[in-house]
């Protein structure tokens, strides 16, 4: 990071006061993720059934629910895992694509075309329904749903990294850096990834929340963590059966902590691509 | 005194940037009678473009005109509604613009652009308007009318697209065409028949011209007026051959000394004495004992691609130590193949490279950057800012081939990137600057202190001044020209620019599609071509020094 770079940012931000809160927003979760565990109020999984389905109160912000457990404390708790499962796919698919296809892009050929279609194949299935196969298939396990996240996400990164591979491929500086004595591997690695990464960081934003949403529906669905452990899709699916008797803050306390979550990630994401894209700078 | 066709009366535009209001073009004044051509010089940044823009209101969101009027048949259109602007544009005052592909749009063929040009100021019929497109095709002396009508525009040459853009231009007859650079980019012969053309039409039917260039060549031999720019300003007004005799402003003066011509020699570019560096002289070679191979020596070099298409087709010639060789041709020519086939980033599908005697092309040129030849064989690029990594300081530039090939760090990678930086004249305190924000002669030095930051015997210079402007042309050529004797380097020096190439080296290689038409000692070559073609190559570079 140049001291311009940082002044772009600052201007950026001053013209657009949502992408600096949702940056705020963002650390806040980060954070919460991190203290979460130490700093709520009552155990997650500790069931007080003589409380059970009580609404929001000031001892139970968030209300309790079927087996008396403290909503609040299971939303706060929930946030480390979920972010967790989305930020780890999230790294394994950048890294995987973001290698693949920048390969792809620079070399050309059959390897790209090889690459292509088996991108093409996996886009072809409808990509939840391709999650859920995989996590039954490999087993109900936190790490399952992290890879079938990573795979589902995975045609992105590599189509985006291979396109912005190719506009640089034929740039000045590749070719000045082989005749400084790099391989083309070394080219690949030292040249191009770097430059593409700016993009891909907003790529990655903008696919986080998108991943969460992926492995809360997982596990909405059954599939993945498995309860009593708090995560927001188990917490919807559970609280979905008492909706319909009016105990809507077991369902709408999760929920709005998902909404909450995408939307800055999606801000946080449209606000990166402005202060990125040199084409703003004048 | 008749009221001239255009007046413009202290007309200033104001660009509103994030560092507050920038002034581009601070108050001209310039009267243009019709039926005359007038040229407008200056170097990038002079706001000769801008002008132009203001004239037709064609300014970017962020531009307007501040002060001042601009008249066109005694209308003041500075301040003129988009109502009155449209029936003006095309009909009164047309545009060409540099980049002739891209002012075309590209999913609709030539005869329908030509066709919305003429109906945007009067109903024709589809079959008026094909008639009436075919006809301006012929006025622009394009091969196989019938047949380009229904072209796309990347069916067609750069040059066929000038004429496209020409045809469109004058459609409905205006009184004042603006050509922003329209043949930069374009060949010389191309660039010589475009400008006789635009010449002849506007002759011809009374149009007056304003031709924005920064090649005072160009003006000299085609404007009856010439105006000089300098950031925003008028610094000079003449006909062409007095301005080029005998230039009055010191810019001016700069500017035409900077100018390569057929007689022009490296030392006298710089006339400015703050920046006159004397080169050394010319070192005195000993003629190379009898036996030893050249530096470089190529046979029989061919490049063939998969599709069939030869750029290369058999091309000898040989390099001596401390010598400097001039690779010219226009575009197509196989130049750049020849140059990147030498340097081992490609590799020949024939013929053989000797470097000093040994073989280097059995080595792949995947392989080569574990060659020991590598760090003997450097290449300066044609655009510098293209050939510089972005997210790499102008230290990280210079130093990135000093620690592949020499394996330099810390206190020694130092000391040798500050030693290349202070040989090309780049001051330290720019070494941490990254590419965007050095100005196109710096990133040129950077480009060469990379190049001649490994000691390389052979110096591959593609177009190194291509994107220049001609002062900071002058500037680098004289820098490469001093590294050459200083250091005994030599050079391949591939280029379009035939004066610079007759300034630069000794002998002289002409290129046509891939083969060689004619090499030898350049004074003899460029005094007397023995080849139709170099005739006709010398024949179209626009001259000043015979401005008549």
């Amino acid at each position: 990071m140049s001291s311009a770079t940082l002044k772009h940012a600052a201007f950026v931000l001053r013209g657009n006061p949502l992408t600096a809160i949702a940056a705020f927003a963002t650390a806040l979760l980060v954070v919460l993720a991190i203290i979460g565990p130490a700093i709520v109020p009552y155990d997650p999984t500790a069931s007080d059934v003589a409380h059970a389905l009580e609404a929001p109160t000031a001892a139970h912000w968030f209300g309790t629910d079927q087996l008396g457990r403290d909503v609040f404390s299971r939303v706060i708790v929930a946030a480390r895992l979920d972010l967790a499962i989305a930020a780890s796919a999230v790294v394994l698919s950048f890294a995987l694509g973001a290698v693949i296809g920048s390969i792809c892009g620079y070399t050309g050929g059959r390897v790209d075309r090889a690459v292509g279609r088996f991108v093409d194949v996996l886009m072809a299935f409808p990509l939840f329904v391709l999650a859920m196969a995989m996590v039954a298939a490999l087993g109900n396990r936190v790490e399952n749903i992290v890879i079938a996240t990573a795979l589902i996400n995975l045609p992105f990164y590599i189509r985006f990294a291979r396109a912005e591979v190719n506009v640089r491929r034929n740039a000045g500086w590749v070719e000045a850096a082989r005749a400084c004595g790099d391989s083309h591997l070394s080219v690949v690695l030292r040249f191009l990834l770097p430059n593409i990464l700016p993009a891909m960081a907003v790529q990655i934003s903008l696919n986080l929340g998108w991943a969460i949403l992926n492995a809360a529906g997982l596990s909405f669905i059954g599939l993945g963590v498995k309860p009593p452990t708090p995560e927001w899709g188990i917490m919807v699916a559970e609280g979905a059966r008492f909706i319909s008797t009016g105990k809507w803050w077991l369902v709408a306390f999760p929920g709005l902590a998902l909404m909450f979550c995408v939307l800055c990630f999606n801000l946080l994401g449209d606000g990166l691509r402005d202060i990125l894209d040199p084409r703003m700078r004048t | 005194m008749t009221e001239p066709l255009l007046r413009i009366e202290d007309l200033a535009v104001t660009f509103s940037t994030r560092r507050g209001p920038v002034e581009a073009v601070k108050g001209i004044d310039l009267d243009l009678p019709a039926g005359r051509m007038l040229g407008i010089v200056g170097e990038s940044g002079s706001g000769k473009s801008v002008t132009a823009f203001a004239v037709t209101r064609l300014l970017d969101a962020a531009g307007r005109i501040s002060r001042g009027r601009v008249l066109f048949r005694g209308e003041d259109i500075s301040r003129a509604s988009s109502k009155t602007l449209r029936a003006i544009h095309g009909a009164a005052i047309s545009m060409i613009f540099q980049n002739p592909r891209a002012a075309l749009n590209p999913i609709r063929t030539v005869g329908l652009q030509l066709a919305d040009a003429l109906r945007a100021h009067r109903p024709l019929s589809d079959k008026a308007a094909r008639e009436k497109a075919l006809e301006l095709l012929k006025t622009v002396l394009i091969r196989e009318p019938e047949k380009r009508l229904d072209a796309y525009p990347h069916e067609l040459s750069g040059g066929m697209c000038q004429r496209v853009m020409i045809a469109m231009a004058i459609a409905c007859e205006p009184a004042l065409l603006i050509a922003d650079e329209p043949t930069t980019g374009l060949d010389v012969t191309t660039q010589k028949t475009v400008m006789d053309l635009i010449a002849r039409i506007t002759a011809e039917r009374q149009m007056a011209v304003i031709l924005i260039t920064h090649d005072l060549g160009l003006a000299a031999q085609y404007c009856q007026d010439v105006v000089v720019m300098e950031q925003g300003r008028i610094v000079e007004r003449a006909a062409p051959e007095a301005l080029f005799r005998r230039p009055q402003h010191p810019y001016t003066r700069r500017l035409v000394a900077a100018s390569p011509t057929p007689t022009s020699k490296v030392e006298d570019l710089v006339a400015d004495p703050e920046y006159h560096v004397p080169l050394p002289p010319e070192p005195l070679r000993e003629k190379p004992a009898a036996g030893t191979p050249p530096l470089l020596e190529v046979v029989n070099l061919v490049k063939r691609y998969n599709h069939g298409i030869t750029a290369v087709g058999g091309v000898s010639f040989s390099i001596g130590a401390g010598e400097s060789v001039g690779l010219v041709g226009e575009s197509g020519s196989g130049k750049s193949t020849i140059s990147r086939m030498i340097c081992r980033l490609i590799d020949q599908t024939e013929g053989e490279i000797n470097f000093e005697g040994q073989s280097i092309s059995g080595i792949p040129a995947d392989g080569f950057h574990r060659s020991p030849y590598r760090r003997q064989i450097q290449i300066v690029f044609q655009d510098p800012h293209d050939s510089l990594n972005p997210r790499f300081s102008a230290f990280d530039a210079i130093a990135h081939p000093l620690k592949r090939l020499d394996r330099l760090s810390n206190t020694a990678l130092k000391e040798r990137v500050l030693d290349c930086a202070a040989k090309v004249g780049l001051p330290a305190n720019l070494l941490d600057r990254f590419p965007h924000q050095l100005s196109g002669g710096q990133k040129a030095r950077v480009g060469i202190a990379r190049a001649i930051s490994v000691r390389p015997r052979l110096l591959v210079l593609d177009e190194p001044t291509a994107a220049l402007d001609v002062s900071v042309q002058a500037v680098t050529l004289q820098l490469l020209e001093r590294l050459r004797r200083e250091d005994n380097l030599s050079f391949l020096f591939v280029s379009h620019d035939l004066n610079v190439v007759r300034m630069m080296c000794e002998r002289t290689i002409v290129l046509q599609n891939g083969c060689v038409v004619e090499q030898g000692e350049s004074r003899r070559l460029f005094d007397a071509p023995e080849s139709e073609y170099t005739r006709t190559l010398l024949a179209a570079v626009p001259h000043f020094e015979g401005a008549a």
